[in-house]
């Protein structure tokens, strides 16, 4: 029994690692923008501003 | 004369339905930044036009580029730009502008936005709860599993242990929202659902916590924290969906004109804002806008539409000395006007008065939810009760069995079930909505709507579109219509962007020296010649026809030419029939209440076979027919988009408004539909009255589930880990059940399948304040 004594330590340390990425992901804005995230990948970047894309 | 054509840009004619934007002036923006620590200044606009990683780019780069600019940071979720910003380097007006010259709409998020932010902060709470009861939930459950599956007793012990140190304070930490709700409810001397809950948890682990110290066999921490993780589950679903609408709705009503453009004693104009306005002043409004607030004409004639204030749907002629009521949109030409009152008692105010007394009533509803707690509740604890009184007698005075027995049947009784029985539905319910295109406000307006039994439509704006379209054109084969569309481009008047939409394929002409006569139309040369469209008596003039008659059909004609007609009417909404058909199907009659002319309003009703309607209705006539009927015990679903709906709007059971609305009636509402097509209506109907279906059976699942379940705990017999298994199971059949509701009310579907995808849901939106109005 006494594996136990350090196997539960490290499953409940490595749950608490998880649960501190996600609170330290919230509190980095990660989720403030989800829709945005998914179509910016789709922007290259290179294009400037032509005339004739104005809206 | 006035210059129409300094009105004539592609914003006058393109921008959202309810009049131009105007660009946030200097001190407006300074208002709404925040000074940063670091000396820098934090703006943020919202841009609802963004809808593309192409637009988001565009406005990242063109802020960039801007020397004072020091990062620009596009949310696609919130439709927003956040601009970090240097003061001394440069002026906030200049982003404004940037943001302007790059295409798009937008305004400064301000003070008056800040609920919003509370309202993410609570989300972040939520989700923080969740991620705390889900870590929990899960090791406590690993522990537990290893228990049931018969470890040893002092393994077992030791894993209780363990437990409750993970336990009791993910609760403390978790269990706030439920808490805060349950000590706010006992205070009020009421019982909701959150008393119980609260509760259950903390019975469950104060006993979980005795018996593990005193090296009992059974502990119910696993139950505590898995029942707050399914719990907040709901909540946060339920938040996301509240959040979503209401952005959305919020969205909508920010695009119109907050203000006016000031006309000084030194003629030059200036932009107040609408709280600035005090009677007295003079206000330039251009062909477009809306009357901010009551006023006279003191310079200039022009036409105004004044069918969201009074429904009427032809438009008016207005010339000098008239009288004017906020909320009446200018169409023809620029005129001066002497405001006679100021925003807090113009017309608008006056209707939001009217409503906010016949809100008191809806306000009192209870939803099903709450009236299951107020019964559930008490026989819960009565039940617990019960159990510990019988056990007493029938163990001699067992006091440590007896409690243990009752906390047990609390436990097991937890309304799990019932807790995500309501929210999950309403998640689903309005998924499916928003599917549509429809936008509801509150969780209650899905009981509330699938409880009517009587539907009121208003007619000018809702069971038609509320602007003209060419019925009829008269049209000789060689008419020239470039010419035609030149002059009827160049106007803001419903008629000309009628005529303009008729011939949407053609290309127009080029037209000099344009200009418009406010009550007769628009005149310029086309190949040096005089063209004239507009009135047919004053086209007539220069026309070698001479037969000016009718009154709402317009004409056009070049100089000693022949000349081309057009009708013009209010075209009944898309899918209009089909709606009343629908309803009078399910057994629901239908009313017109308008505030038109009897002649307008019997030919509508008769188009789609109303027997029922009222023709010259006032606001306070619409709201006493509603008042009327429902005091009868007729529960009435109110569908109108004018000021003149809005307090039967608010009076009446459920209410419905389309988005091309006012903003008043979209805020009395308790849902909002942004497609054209009026059996949106029908739809959330049909999915409000599935949605109310799927709560019952949720809760006859909940009934079903505690009937087996309570007789075992109040025998005694209940074990951790029958309550892990029923909880769960029960919870899982609940959330099962609700995922049903997809595919209600699906009247898209037949027609995708025939016209090809349709845009998505959530593109909708940013299409409708596109269009032009």
């Amino acid at each position: 029994m006494t594996h136990l004594l350090f196997l539960i330590p490290v499953a409940l340390g490595l749950g608490a690692l998880g649960l501190a990425a996600f609170f330290w992901s919230l509190k980095n804005g990660q989720y403030d923008d989800l829709d945005g995230a998914a179509v910016r990948i789709l922007d290259d970047g290179e294009d400037d501003i032509e005339p004739e894309n104005r809206k | 004369m006035t210059s129409a054509t300094l009105t004539l840009g592609p914003k006058g004619a393109g921008s959202g339905q309810t009049g131009p934007i105007h660009d946030p002036a200097e001190e407006q923006i300074i208002d709404s930044s925040q000074k940063r620590d670091d000396g820098m200044w934090q703006t943020e606009f919202v841009v609802p036009g963004m809808h593309c990683a192409g637009c988001m780019g565009k406005l990242e780069r063109g802020l960039g580029s801007l020397g004072h600019v020091a990062s620009a940071r596009a949310n696609l979720s919130t439709r927003s730009v956040t601009v970090t910003w240097d003061k001394e380097a440069g002026e906030a007006a200049s982003l404004s502008e940037k943001i302007a010259a790059l295409g798009f709409d937008h305004f400064v998020r301000d003070d008056n936005d800040a609920p919003n932010d509370q309202a993410t902060q609570t989300g972040k709470l939520l989700l923080r709860s969740l991620a705390v009861a889900g870590f929990a939930a899960a090791n406590v459950m690993l522990l537990s599993v290893s228990v049931w599956s018969g470890a040893d007793a002092e393994t077992a012990q030791l894993f209780h242990l363990i437990s409750g140190l993970i336990a009791i304070p993910a609760v403390a930490y978790a269990g706030r929202p439920f808490f805060n709700s349950a000590i706010k409810a006992l205070s009020a001397r009421q019982l909701n659902m959150d008393v119980p809950i609260s509760l259950a948890v903390l019975l469950a682990l104060a006993m979980s916590l005795f018996e593990s110290v005193r090296g009992g066999q059974e502990a119910y921490f696993d139950a505590a924290v898995t029942l707050l993780f399914f719990l907040l589950i709901g909540r946060y679903l339920d938040h996301l969906m509240r959040e979503k609408a209401r952005d959305a709705v919020t969205r909508l009503s920010r695009l119109t004109a907050k203000g006016a453009m000031r006309l000084g004693p030194d003629g030059r104009t200036q932009y107040v804002a609408l709280q600035d306005i005090e009677s007295g002043m003079t206000l330039r409004i251009q062909p477009g806008e809306r009357l901010p607030v009551n006023g006279r004409i003191t310079t200039g004639t022009t036409e105004v539409d004044r069918s969201l204030v009074t429904g009427e749907s032809d438009p008016i002629e207005r010339g000098p000395g008239d009288e004017l009521e906020a909320g009446i949109l200018n169409i023809a030409g620029s005129i001066d006007i002497e405001a006679t009152s100021s925003a807090q008692n113009s017309f608008l105010a006056e209707m939001a008065e009217m409503m906010k007394t016949a809100e008191n009533g809806r306000g009192r509803y209870v939803g099903i939810a709450d009236r299951m707690a107020r019964i559930y509740a008490p026989a819960v604890h009565l039940l617990a009760l019960v159990t510990f009184i019988g056990w007493m007698i029938a163990s001699g005075g067992d006091w440590h069995m007896s409690i243990y027995t009752a906390i047990a049947v609390l436990i097991i009784t937890c309304p799990c079930a019932l807790g995500l029985a309501v929210p999950v539905v309403h998640v689903v319910g309005a998924q499916q909505l928003m599917k549509h295109g429809i936008l509801i406000r509150d969780g209650s307006a899905f009981e509330r709507l699938s409880e009517v039994d009587t539907v009121i439509f208003d007619k000018t704006g809702t069971l038609t579109m509320g602007v003209p379209t060419v019925s009829k054109a008269s049209l000789n084969d060689d008419a020239p219509l470039p010419a035609i569309k030149a002059l009827a481009s160049r106007s803001v008047h419903p008629a000309a962007k009628a005529v303009s939409a008729y011939l949407a394929d053609t290309i127009e002409d080029t037209a000099t020296d344009v200009r418009e006569l406010p009550g007769y139309g628009v005149e310029g040369r086309i190949g040096g010649k005089l063209a004239r469209f507009g009135k047919q008596a004053w086209v007539a003039e220069i026309s070698d026809d001479n037969n000016g008659q009718g009154n709402s059909a317009i004409g056009f004609a070049i100089e000693a030419g022949p000349m081309a007609r057009f009708s013009l009417t209010d075209r009944i909404r898309d899918g209009a029939g089909a709606t009343i058909d629908k309803f009078a199907a399910m057994g629901l009659p239908a009313e017109i209440l308008s505030g038109d002319h009897n002649n307008i309003v019997t030919g509508t009703a008769r188009e789609l076979s109303i027997s029922q309607y009222a023709a010259n209705t006032t606001p306070a006539g619409k709201i006493e027919r509603v008042r009327t009927l429902q005091e009868q015990g007729r529960k009435v679903l109110m569908v109108g988009d004018g000021l003149n709906d809005a307090p039967a709007l608010a009076e009446a059971h459920a209410a419905i408004a389309p988005g091309t609305g006012c903003d008043i009636g979209r805020y009395a509402a308790d849902f909002v539909f942004t497609h054209p097509d009026l059996r949106s209506v029908s739809s959330a109907y049909e999915i409000a009255r599935k949605t109310g279906i799927l709560i019952r059976q949720n809760f006859a699942i909940a009934l079903i589930y505690n009937s087996i379940a309570v007789p075992l705990a109040m025998a005694g017999l209940v074990t951790p880990l029958i309550a892990a298994i029923a909880m769960s199971t029960s919870s899982i059949v609940v959330i099962a059940n609700a995922l049903r509701l997809s595919g209600t009310g699906d009247w898209k579907k037949a027609d995708e399948r025939a016209a090809g995808p349709s845009p998505s849901s959530g593109s909708s939106i940013p299409k409708l304040l596109h269009q032009a109005g």
